[in-house]
Parts: structure tokens; sequence; C-alpha cells
């Protein structure tokens, strides 16, 4: 196996308009797991696509390894790409038993006899479905559907595996069962892994790499962890994490990461100095009894804690958590502990 | 390593070359080559002749008022039954829509038989029950009057059909909301209903009036007698006085024919095309109107439609088979299976005419299966701007009456086949090609909607398994779209295997159809061999539309002709 890079892909369609994937270049190492987070419309399943060969690039490349998958001039077709994807509406063929549905794979590709039944039985035993080998797919739950579309990607031990947003039917119950369920599927088959989503918490939890697109464009790949801390411009701030943007007269500072000390003086600065994107996180916002002033917009009880949208005295909106019950329209005053300028 | 040229696309590259072929031999050759004689034949002078003999105006006159008064006929009885069933509440509407459908399934020239059988003073039925008019008195249906009611009622479900289904696409809030701004019932249907069917209605109308034009069965069984010719029997009867000339003229009439066709399909797509804007909101069941103690009044008007278009003239139609001779009377007592006897096992000329009508159907429709299912799924899978027009190019040899394509195919196939040198006019072979090419658009239809169904990433996740087109095509393709190739292939057989218009051109001795035997039957005076011969296929339609009606739930929607 190895490295698939994505060399200044852009795919154009015919019906005109901005393109629909505009110069995106991404490394995936071997064995990981990139999750491609963006809004609906971002291209994010363009590339998906164009991965798996359904689609051709009007620019650019697609390279496993040293292997030239596609590029404007020309392709390999997706039946000789050795990948496999789980599709949002699973795709499972409804005249095939559950068994015939992992093991088309290997009967196309000619495994025939005891092999091809362990295999198929190994399979379904990693996705925990081995009583319904017999079944047809119209008699399985969405979650059961959605590990059989999984044991079929699983009995070949494809290059790359290929997701596109597989938990977006589900419920939220199920979402969380099948997100260990991919967790330990990507353990276990050592496949690179891209998913595609347009739900951030996912992403965060499952993948080992982010990249994040907006109108075609790829605006920042880093681990969960880095893109939860260190985003890059308006787009991913706001896409990540609840954080609300605010803008103030920081362009000057040097120092991205911002503390109490440093905001107080931003907040107090009222001169013509360059204003800035500033992302702060609600957790990150204190209610305390000094600080500056801002007064409640709107409470929503969720429960283990009040989530609160605040006006500071320029109007710019702040979200924060309260313990307390409060109302709409009381004055509190906070302090920020963090924020970062984006 | 392999590599596809295609652009992400699903087809191996001979496809689109191979719907190309498809379509230039059934489509574009055929109608081309009559075309170009066409044109010939009027720029040399030939044309003159022809259009200075009156017959040709005269059957130009006649074609336009039966056609005309028939799609009358047709507007009225389909139009009523429409609105009466779709927007009341009368019972048993799935067995009255069936049985209003019928007519449209049943060969004309066996329409035009039964009711012979039910009027005029040999009437078998009519002598039965002591009704018959003296001998000697005329038969009414001999008549300009008589083909135009018979058109009526073969093209009524056309008028159904199309009405019908734009009364179930009307919105149900706009309905409601006109209810409740205070509107009577007669007012919403007066206000709301009949204004946004009218499309269907033009539609239908205009349909019926094409397929009047076209229609061979009828005036040939009711018109010639009476020196009534419309222009397709005009055509027959050129053939069968065979001249010189006879190319020329032929090719002219039936572009006629085309005109005519072409006017009235125009007229159907414009009032068409607008529809899918001028209904916005939520449709679906329309609010239904109660009838109250008018139902029962309601529910037997339609009963009555269904005695008086379907019933009778099938009831006629038997006793006319069980009848011992034409004119005797039928009692219990003279009541014989002879006629059957005859046609089933004694006569070679009905025996011949039967395996060839089920051979050729049955031929036409899984050879016809195999080019509709590589079409339709380049059709549907493309992203081609060709594809709508191929898509189009594949509808006209239906849309257009069948008379033309036999036409056109005599033109084609006059002469030997280039390069190979062998002739097949007069030969069974020559009906196979008109089969094909003439119910092309009926076999692609059921399939297309069944491709345009499938979820593409079906085909995808097999692509991605490792499965090639071919491979795909076997293990995922074809077993989804199953019902629908199963639907296309009985109705291919059912239409074909009544069929007349086309094999009455292209017949000669030894390659008689079921149409043409029954038509030849009666033409020589044996008219209860040939209602006996009706029966049966009447028989075999019924059958075949029960089958369609029973598979009809697993079917994608509209694969179903009579339903909506």
């Amino acid at each position: 196996m190895a490295k698939l890079i994505l060399n200044r892909l852009s795919k154009a369609f015919e019906t005109g308009g901005r393109p629909a994937v505009n110069d995106v270049s991404l490394e995936v190492r071997d064995g990981g797991f990139l999750a491609l987070l963006g809004p609906s419309g971002c291209g994010k399943t363009t590339v998906l696509r164009m991965i798996a060969g359904f689609e051709q690039p009007t620019d650019g490349s697609i390279l496993l390894g040293d292997r030239v998958l596609a590029d404007a001039g020309d392709m390999v077709a997706p039946e000789h790409r050795n990948m496999a994807m789980v599709f949002q509406s699973y795709a499972l063929w409804p005249h095939m038993s559950v068994a015939d549905n992992v093991g088309y794979p290997l009967k196309v590709r000619g495994v025939t006899g005891e092999r091809c039944t362990a295999k198929i039985r190994e399979a379904l035993a990693a996705v925990r479905l081995e009583a319904y080998a017999d079944r047809r797919p119209a008699d399985l739950s969405g979650g059961q559907r959605q590990r059989v579309a999984l044991a079929r990607c699983l009995v070949t031990e494809p290059d790359v595996v290929l997701l596109d947003e597989p938990l977006a039917n589900l419920d939220r119950h199920l979402r969380q069962e099948m997100e260990e369920t991919f967790r330990e599927f990507h353990a276990r088959s050592g496949a690179t892994m891209i998913y595609v989503t347009h739900d951030q918490a996912e992403a965060m939890a499952l993948a080992t790499d982010v990249a994040v697109m907006s109108e075609g464009r790829l605006l920042q790949v880093a681990s969960p962890q880095e893109i939860y801390a260190r985003p890059e411009g308006r787009l991913v701030g706001g896409l990540v994490g609840q954080g609300a943007i605010v803008t103030w007269p920081a362009a000057s500072v040097e120092n991205r990461q911002l503390d109490w000390d440093i905001l107080q003086q931003l907040l107090s600065r009222s001169d013509g100095t360059e204003c800035a994107d500033i992302l702060i996180r609600p957790q990150d916002v204190e209610i305390a009894g000094e600080g500056v002033p801002a007064r409640v917009t709107s409470v929503l009880f969720e429960g283990e804690r009040y989530a609160l949208k605040l006006a500071l005295g320029d109007e710019q909106v702040l979200r924060a958590f309260s313990r307390q019950p409060v109302q709409v329209g009381d004055m509190v005053s906070i302090v920020i502990r963090s924020a970062w300028r984006l | 390593m392999f590599r596809s040229q295609n652009r992400g696309n699903s087809q191996p590259r001979w496809l689109f070359s191979f719907v190309v072929v498809v379509i230039f031999f059934l489509s574009i050759l055929p109608l081309g080559r009559l075309a170009a004689t066409g044109f010939s034949s009027l720029f040399n002078g030939g044309a003159r002749e022809l259009l200075s003999d009156p017959a040709v105006w005269q059957a130009l006159y006649d074609t336009l008022t039966t056609s005309f008064l028939g799609m009358i006929a047709a507007v009225i009885l389909g139009g009523g039954f429409a609105l009466l069933l779709t927007l009341f509440d009368v019972r048993g509407k799935t067995a009255l829509g069936f049985l209003f459908m019928l007519p449209t399934m049943i060969p004309p020239q066996v329409t035009a038989l039964s009711w012979i059988g039910m009027t005029g003073p040999s009437s078998a039925l009519l002598k039965a029950i002591g009704m018959a008019p003296p001998l000697g008195s005329p038969q009414p249906l001999y008549s300009i009057g008589g083909i135009a009611l018979l058109y009526g009622v073969q093209n009524a479900p056309l008028v159904f059909l199309s009405l019908r289904a734009g009364l179930l696409a009307l919105p149900r809030d706009g309905v409601e909301a006109a209810r409740l701004s205070g509107a009577s019932s007669w007012q919403v249907l007066k206000d709301i209903i009949l204004p946004l069917s009218l499309p269907g209605f033009v539609a239908g109308a205009a349909i019926a009036f094409v397929s009047c034009v076209g229609n061979f069965g009828i005036p040939a069984i009711l018109g010639i007698p009476a020196s009534i010719y419309t222009l397709p029997t005009l055509i027959y009867s050129k053939f069968a006085a065979f001249g010189p000339n006879t190319f020329a003229d032929v090719s002219l009439l039936s572009g006629l024919i085309a005109i005519l066709s072409v006017i009235g399909l125009t007229v159907e797509e414009r009032v068409l095309r607008g529809r899918d804007y001028r209904v916005i909101g939520l449709s679906g069941q329309v609010a239904m109107f109660r009838l109250g103690t008018w139902r029962p009044i309601g529910e037997i008007v339609l009963w009555l439609a269904i005695f008086i278009t379907l019933v009778m003239p099938l009831t006629a139609l038997i006793a006319s088979s069980l009848a011992p001779a034409y004119g005797v009377p039928l009692t219990p007592a003279t009541a014989t299976l002879d006629a059957y006897r005859e046609v089933l096992f004694k006569q070679a000329i009905t025996r011949t005419a039967f395996i060839n009508s089920i051979s050729l159907s049955l031929a036409t429709a899984l050879g016809l299966l195999v080019v509709t299912v590589l079409t339709g799924y380049y059709l549907v899978r493309s992203k081609s701007r060709l594809a709508p027009v191929l898509s189009a190019l594949a509808e006209i040899p239906y849309a257009l009456p069948g008379i033309v394509l036999a036409v056109a195919l005599i033109l084609v196939f006059a002469a030997p086949i280039p390069i190979i040198g062998i002739s097949i006019y007069g030969t069974i072979w020559i009906i196979l090609v008109a089969y094909f090419s003439s119910f092309f658009a009926v076999s692609l239809k059921p399939v297309v909607s069944a491709f345009r169904q499938l979820d593409p990433s079906l085909e995808e996740a097999a692509r991605l398994s490792g499965a090639g087109f071919g491979r795909r095509l076997i293990d995922i393709v074809v077993p989804l779209v199953a019902p629908a190739a199963g639907a296309s292939v009985i109705l291919v057989f059912l239409i074909a295997c009544n069929e007349l218009t086309v094999s009455a051109i292209l017949w000669s001795a030894g390659t008689q159809t079921l149409g043409v035997a029954i038509y030849n039957l009666d033409d020589s005076g044996s008219f209860n061999l040939a209602a006996a011969l009706s029966v049966l296929v009447v028989i075999m339609v019924i059958a075949m539309m029960l089958a369609l009606e029973l598979m009809a739930k697993r079917l994608p929607k509209g694969v179903v002709p009579w339903r909506s």
C-alpha cells in the first residue's frame, strides 16, 4: 500500500459556473483516516468520487504511491483501482442475500469455494452479522445495512476505503455505535480511509486528519486537535466547535493565542487599529463578578447547563455556558480566559 | 495497466456506436428513404398526376372527416369516463378502468367485426333475439359515421388516460382552497378542475386524432365495402393494383399521413409542455366529490358505457363465431364450434398465421429487449447532449402511424440489400424488421423508466467491487430491471400479435399474420371464421393484459399503459 496524493486537483462540470473542486492538493498517509469536512455543496463528495474514479478531474492528478490513477487526459477505471466505498444509500443489491452482497467483490475476482465462504464469514463476523448471512438487505435495519456495506469493503482488503456520509441516514443512537464500528474497522484493516461528512463532531471523533473544504477549495488540513485549537480563517473557525467570532482591533498583536490581559487591552482600545477575526469558545467565557459587562439575549436550557448568547457593548455576540439560571435581558460581567485570532 | 478512455463514464466506448447504429437502421434510414422518395417524386412531376386524381382528395377529405368526428366521439366518451371515474366516489374503479382500457388493446379490425356482428340485417345476435332489421336493409356502419363512431370507441381510452394523468396531478390544496373560499362542487369543477385539466383534454384529443388518421383496420373493414377510402386504405389499394407509379404515389400519400400526424403530435407536445409549471403545490389524490344519492346513477352510466362499447360487441362477436354460417339464425340448437375447429385445426392459412404472428411477436419482443436494455442504459446514463436527440429519434417510428413505416421499409428493401445481395422483400424478414422499428419505442419505455429509478450507486458499488461493464450488466443491472423487462416483453408481444397495419402492406403468400388472416377471412365472406379467430385473439389480449395487471405493483410507474 502507499500514500494517496491529490495533486492540484480541479473539477469543473460542463454546466459551467464555479468549479466544483478548485486546486486541491492533499496527501493521505498510508493507513491514515482522513475526514473531508465541509458544508453541503463544498465539493467534498466530488473529491471522493474522483478518488473512486466516477468522475474525471479536469485538471491536476491523483496518485496512489507512484501510480497515476487519474489526470485530465486519462484515468484508471474504478473497477481496477482496488478501492471500496460505503455509500450514503449503502448501495446494497436488493436481489442478493447479505452473504452474496459481501462476497460479490470476491466472486468478480474469481475467488470461489471454501476460501470465499471463509472470507465472507470472517467479514460478517467483524461487523457482528454472522447470523444474517442468508437474509435479504430489505429485511435488515438501517444500522445492519450499513454494517453489511462495511463488510463488503472489508472482504477484499482494498488499498483505500471511501465513506460518503455513511451516518447521514441513521439516528443519533446508532451513529455512536457505528462510529465505534468504523474506528474498530480502521484499526483492524489498516486501510487508508477517507470519510466525507458535514458533521464536525463526527470528523473530530473518527479521523486522524481533518481536511476542511469550502466552495471547492481546501482551507486547512491538520489533526483534529490542531484544527480545533488553531483553526485557520473565519470559515474553519466557524465550522469547528461552537465558538463565536468577533471582530476586534487585534491585527497588530503578535501572538495568536490571546489571554484575558491582552483581550482587556483590545476591548478598551477604540483607535483605528486594523481589526481581526477572533474566535471565542463558550467554555472560555466565564461569568464572574468582574470583567466586561454583557447583556443576555437568549437562554437555552440544555440539561446540564444553560447555553447563553451574550451581546457586548458593541453589539457583537458571544456564546457562553452558565450553571445558574439567568433571564433574557439580565446584565452579567464576563471574563474571557482564552481566544484565538483567526 | 488497463485504461478507460471514457471520462468517468460507466459505459464502454462501443455502446455509443451501438446505439447510433441501432437508431440509424430502425428510424433514420427508413424515414429518410421515405422522405427522399417523396421529395424526388414531388420534384420530378410524378406528383402532378397523383394530385390531379380526385380520389386522392376524396380520401384526404374522408380521412379528415372521419378522424375529426372520431376524435370528438373519443373526447366525449373518454373524457366523460375519466372525469366520472377520477373525480367522483364511484365504486369498482379498478375494474371499470381496466374494462374501459380494453378496446385500445383489441385490434381495430376485431372491433370493426364485432360491431358489424352487432348491427345490420345479418347480425347473429340480433337475429337470436329477434331484433334484426329486415334483409336487404343497409349495414349502418358502412359509412363515414360508422367509421367515426368506431374510431371514437377505439381511441376513447387514449383521451381517458391523458385526462386522467392530468386530473391525478391536480393540486389538491388548490381544490381545497376553492372549497374554503365558498365555492360549490359545481363551481370548483367549472372554475378550477376543468381549466387545469384542459391540457390533458387537448393532448388526449390530439393523440386520438393521430391514431384515427393512421388507423387501417376499421376503414378497411367498414369503408372499402362502401367505397369509402381513407389515406391508409388508399395506400393499401394502390399496392393491390401495383403499377409503375406505385412507389412514388404511396410515398407521397404516406408523407401526407406523416404530416397530419406530426401536426397532431406537435399540438400534444405544446399543450403538455407547460403542464409541469402550471401545477404548483401538493398534487396527489384529487379531492373527491361525493355523488350522494346520485352515485347509483353515475355507476349505471359508467357500466352502461362499458356494456355498449365492450360487452355487446364482444357478445355479438361470440354469437357470430358460433353461428353455423353468416346470416343463419343462432339458436341453442344451431350453435356450433365448427368455426373454431376450422380456424384452429383445419385451415392451413390460419394455422400459418398463428405460427407467423406468435413467432414474429416473440422474436420482436425478445430481440428488442436485448437492444433496448443496452440503448436504455446509454440513454439514461449518458451525459452527452446527443442522448435526448437519439431518444427522440427512437420515439418517432412508433409515434407515426404504422402504415408510414411499412411504406418506408418497402422503399428501403424493395431492391436487394447492397453488398450481400439478398432481397428480403416479400419474406417474413421484412415484417420482422418493420416490427423492430415500429415497436422499438414500446419496448424501450419500460426499460428506460426502470433505469431512471435505479440508484446509480448500486452500479458504482459493483464497479468498485471490480466488475466490468458486461459483468455489472449481468449481475446487477439486468436482475434489477427484470420486472420492467418482463413488462416490455409482454407489451411488445401483445401489440405485435394484434397488429394489422404493417403486415397488411408487407405480407405475401405464406407470411400472413393473425391480423391479415382475420381481414382476409372477412374479405372472402367467411364472417364466422373471422369472428372465431377474433374471439381467440381477444382472449389472448385479455390474458396478457391480466398478466401485466398482476405485475403492475412491481413495475415503475407508467410502464403499464392503462394504469396511471
